[in-house]
């Protein structure tokens, strides 16, 4: 175990990492299904069936990667479990009954009898609703340090909205990839619509981060820091040109392009977690609990370890294989 | 109410709910997996029939799982932070890799399963209905050997009021969890084929008796009549160990106040915990010295022997222990009533067909006992509750026996928020268990007519899509 060095600092290390990287494969593919059951009420009744079609063999696993981020959470860093979580109480409350309302719409809204579905789809959009509003309302409080303020309040309502204007954004792009036709048409139209709410909160957040906290700011404005950041914010505002750009001239007549807009989406997200991500470290509750501080107990931390390092190349393998097996344009959702 | 009164009962409400789909699901897709090669073995068509309705049950019941699920993961965090901070160094590890073997696997392969049929060549289909069931057996595995481990805890020290551990292999094969394990996934078993009896019972008397009906109804009674008496000494064996290790439960399950021998087993009681004593026995003489000691002055333990000198109560309440061990037991008692006959009836009964006498099979069942079976549907339901209460509520006071109590690991959030989500719980659970139960009346209903059972005409890429 002291084959790299102090196990009570890599191993922490370790697991943050693989804590963030779960929460980022969870935001982008949960991100884009959650997306769109928000899209939800601006499309036609026979649209619907086709939106749930280009999501319905991945939600569960998507929805899978929540599980391990705060599994994850749980295992490595117990006492910040408590904390966020107890932190968070109403809130998760909420998540938690928007994530039964819509997975258990999926099912419902085509076994139940017909005359229902109408029910189910509203749950849908209900339980997508309440979903992103809340983790966006838990990602705002957490960038505040966790107070209560009517000040961090009002910060989260805020980024509450923007989250879910950026699920609904990766959503319309995943559409633009999954779907042809009428449907693809408005797709591009709701994202061109989306980009600036994407815009506004990106914005918003890394705004207000080094604003609330000296110590974030001190990060990223001094030098040398400062430029060697710099690629950060820059290649973000090149990346959602090219997106407006490239909004305007969708859909092509041979559909070719149709995966860039969810492919620059994907790396856009990927930017600003990178970006959240060095303001925060090395506190897993800002300014009050370090990693190092909140590690469970070595043994048990390598134990898991010895699990990810086989388990995880193979989850990544066979949910290549899931994505390949149901690529190219979504059509019948069929047990046949 | 206090919040910690209130995260008990929110906690006992959500795993209730969330143990109702999985004891179906475990078992379910090995069910599916059977009639799956079945239909590759024999090509008929009855097994697909039957496959195209229960892979239907099955993807309600793996969403309903799947959503109540994730609740409980995080009900660790948000109710019970005491848990994770003292046993997290052994729970942690054993939560990590259920997700990390199981959930992953069964939550990909359930979307080949499920939609991959004519997408993916038929040896992946059958390779990835095979994943699934293993994938869900694999997490009733992880999290059995947690909750046994927190009834008889092993391999592990306390260090600073921490618990660390010392020897994995203990840890995975502590002391009850062979047969915890073991009566768990027959429980599932037997869930299910008395699911799959009751429903198609039903499917029966309304009238829809085909080849895939008459397959279904005699999978379900046969699964159940050879689980049963299984089951019973699977049960029989697990409390023997109980006794090793927690007699204080043991002595609540059988309402036993004194330690003697020549003990009765009680047939009804009203265990009185003021008094001290039981009202209205009726019992047999010498029962539970018999089944627990294997003879008839064998002595078992009381209840009184769990009360400390200041007179603090270290023993579970009695009456909610003591009662839901007989529903288990008396459910279980049903099922066994009911498999046997109809199967003794399909095996002996016999009838004739065009002049030859032959085995009666499905026909020789007669019509109370189909009528009987359509309520036994949803019995495992209600001995798997009724045996989790037994167990959970036998533990009490403690959390972790003998290591951390209910009460330490509570967390302060405020009585009002925990009431307030305890009641949106019970307001979606109630209104989701309806709708779950007439849902797979309305399958079979809808099966009886011959929608959804003649192979969809493949659709043009745009039209509609009903997206089953
Ligand atoms: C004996 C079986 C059993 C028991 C006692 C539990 N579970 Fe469970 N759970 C399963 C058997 C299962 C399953 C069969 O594997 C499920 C049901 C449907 C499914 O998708 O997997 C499942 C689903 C499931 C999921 C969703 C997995 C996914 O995303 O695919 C989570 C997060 C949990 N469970 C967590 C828990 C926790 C924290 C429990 C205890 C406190 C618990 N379960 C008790
Ligand atoms: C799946 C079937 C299960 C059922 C129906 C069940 C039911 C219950 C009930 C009714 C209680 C309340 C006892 C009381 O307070 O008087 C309880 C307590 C508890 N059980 Fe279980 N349980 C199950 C499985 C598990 C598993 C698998 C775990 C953990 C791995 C677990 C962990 C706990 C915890 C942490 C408590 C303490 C909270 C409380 O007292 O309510 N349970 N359970
Ligand atoms: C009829 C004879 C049966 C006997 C003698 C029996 C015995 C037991 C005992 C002693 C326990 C308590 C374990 C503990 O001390 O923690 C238990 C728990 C349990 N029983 Fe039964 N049981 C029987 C039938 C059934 C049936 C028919 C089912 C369901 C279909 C069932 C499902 C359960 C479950 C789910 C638990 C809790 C999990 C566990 O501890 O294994 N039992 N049973």
């Amino acid at each position: 175990m002291t084959l790299f060095g102090d196990p009570a600092t890599w191993l922490p290390l370790t697991f943050a990492a693989l804590m963030g990287l779960s929460i980022l494969i969870y935001v982008v593919l949960d991100g884009f299904d959650l997306g769109v059951g928000v899209l939800f009420p601006f499309a036609e009744d026979t649209e619907k069936d086709r939106m749930i079609a280009s999501i319905g063999p991945f939600w569960d696993a998507n929805e899978t990667w929540l599980v391990l981020a705060i599994g994850i959470l749980l295992v490595a860093f117990p006492t910040a479990h408590g904390t966020i979580l107890t932190a968070l109480y109403l809130p998760v409350a909420v998540m938690l009954i928007g994530l039964i309302l819509r997975g258990v719409a999926f099912e419902f809204r085509v076994k139940a009898p017909v005359q229902q579905k109408g029910r189910w789809n509203m749950a849908f959009l209900v339980g997508s609703l309440m979903t992103s509003l809340s983790q966006g309302f838990m990602l705002g409080l957490y960038i505040m340090g966790l107070d209560v303020t009517l000040f961090t309040l009002g910060f989260a309502a805020i980024t509450a909205v923007f989250l879910t204007v950026a699920y609904s954004f990766i959503g319309a792009t995943w559409l633009i990839l999954k779907t042809d036709g009428s449907l693809q048409q408005k797709a591009v139209v709701w994202a061109r619509g989306g980009i600036w709410g994407l815009v506004l909160g990106m914005g918003a957040v890394s705004v207000a981060s080094p604003l609330v906290s000296e110590r974030i700011w001190g990060k990223w404005f001094s030098i040398p820091e400062i430029f060697l950041l710099a690629p950060l914010p820059l290649m973000s505002a090149l990346l959602i040109s090219l997106l407006a750009y490239a909004l305007r001239h969708l859909p092509t007549r041979n559909d070719s392009w149709a995966w860039f807009p969810f492919v620059a989406t994907i790396v856009l997200f990927v930017l600003g977690f990178f970006g959240m991500a060095y303001s925060f470290y090395p506190y897993v509750v800002p300014e009050q609990l370090t990693i190092y501080e909140a590690a469970s107990a070595p043994e048990s931390l390598f134990i898991i370890l010895i699990g990810v390092c086989f388990v995880l190349p193979m989850i990544l393998g066979y949910t290549a294989l899931a994505y390949t097996i149901f690529r190219g344009k979504a059509t019948t959702l069929s047990y046949d | 109410m206090d919040a910690l009164l209130l995260s008990r009962i929110q906690f006992g409400a959500n795993i209730s709910f969330h143990i109702l789909f999985p004891t179906i699901t475990i078992a379910l897709g090995w069910v599916l997996l059977f009639f799956k090669l079945r239909f590759n073995a024999t090509g008929d068509q009855k097994w697909m029939e039957a496959y195209r309705l229960w892979v239907k049950v099955f993807a309600l019941s793996f969403a309903m799982g799947v959503v109540s699920g994730i609740t409980m993961s995080f009900q660790f965090g948000t109710n019970w932070p005491g848990f994770m901070e003292t046993v997290g160094n052994i729970a942690g590890p054993l939560l990590a890799y259920e997700v990390l073997t199981a959930f992953f696997l069964e939550a990909v392969f359930l979307g080949i399963m499920l939609f991959g049929f004519s997408k993916v060549p038929g040896w992946l289909h059958t390779l990835a209905t095979f994943l699934v069931a293993f994938g869900t057996t694999m997490s009733a595995f992880w999290i059995i050997v947690l909750n046994s481990w927190m009834h008889t805890p092993a391999g592990f020290e306390m260090r600073e009021g921490v618990a660390h551990a010392t020897d994995w292999m203990a840890i995975v094969f502590n002391p009850s969890m062979p047969y915890r394990l073991v009566h768990m996934l027959l429980a599932s078993g037997l869930t299910v084929a008395f699911l799959i009896a009751g429903l198609s019972a039903f499917a029966w008397l309304i009238g829809h008796r085909t080849a895939g009906t008459r397959a279904t109804l005699r999978t379900g009674l046969v699964m159940g009549a050879v689980l049963i008496p299984i089951q019973i000494l699977a049960g029989d064996m697990h409390g023997l160990n109980t006794l090793e290790h927690q007699p204080q439960k043991v002595a609540a399950m059988e309402g036993n106040w004194e330690t003697g021998g020549n003990v009765p087993l009680l047939l009804f009681a009203l265990p009185d915990e003021e008094a001290r004593q039981n009202r209205f026995e009726i019992g047999i003489p010498n029962g539970a010295s018999l089944i627990l000691k294997h003879h008839a002055d064998g002595v078992v333990p009381g209840l009184n022997d769990f009360v400390a000198e200041d007179g603090t109560v270290l023993h579970p309440p009695v009456a909610p222990v003591f009662w839901s061990f007989r529903i288990m037991v008396g459910t279980g008692m049903a099922m066994l009533a009911l498999s046997w006959a109809g199967v003794m009836l399909m095996t002996f009964r016999k009838i004739t067909v065009n002049g030859t006498r032959r085995r009666a099979g499905i026909d020789g069942l007669p019509m109370p006992l189909l009528y009987a079976l359509v309520p036994m549907a949803f019995s495992g339901w209600v001995a798997t509750l009724a045996g989790w209460y037994t167990t959970e509520i036998g533990r009490q006071p403690w959390l972790v026996q003998g290591v951390l109590s209910t009460e330490q690991a509570v967390a302060a959030v405020p009585a009002p928020f925990v009431g307030l989500s305890l009641a949106a719980y019970l307001a979606i659970y109630a209104v989701l268990l309806v709708a779950y139960v007439s849902a797979l009346f309305y399958l079979v209903r809808k099966a009886a007519k011959g929608e959804g059972v003649t192979p969809a005409a493949p659709l043009a890429a745009h039209a509609p899509l009903p997206a089953e």
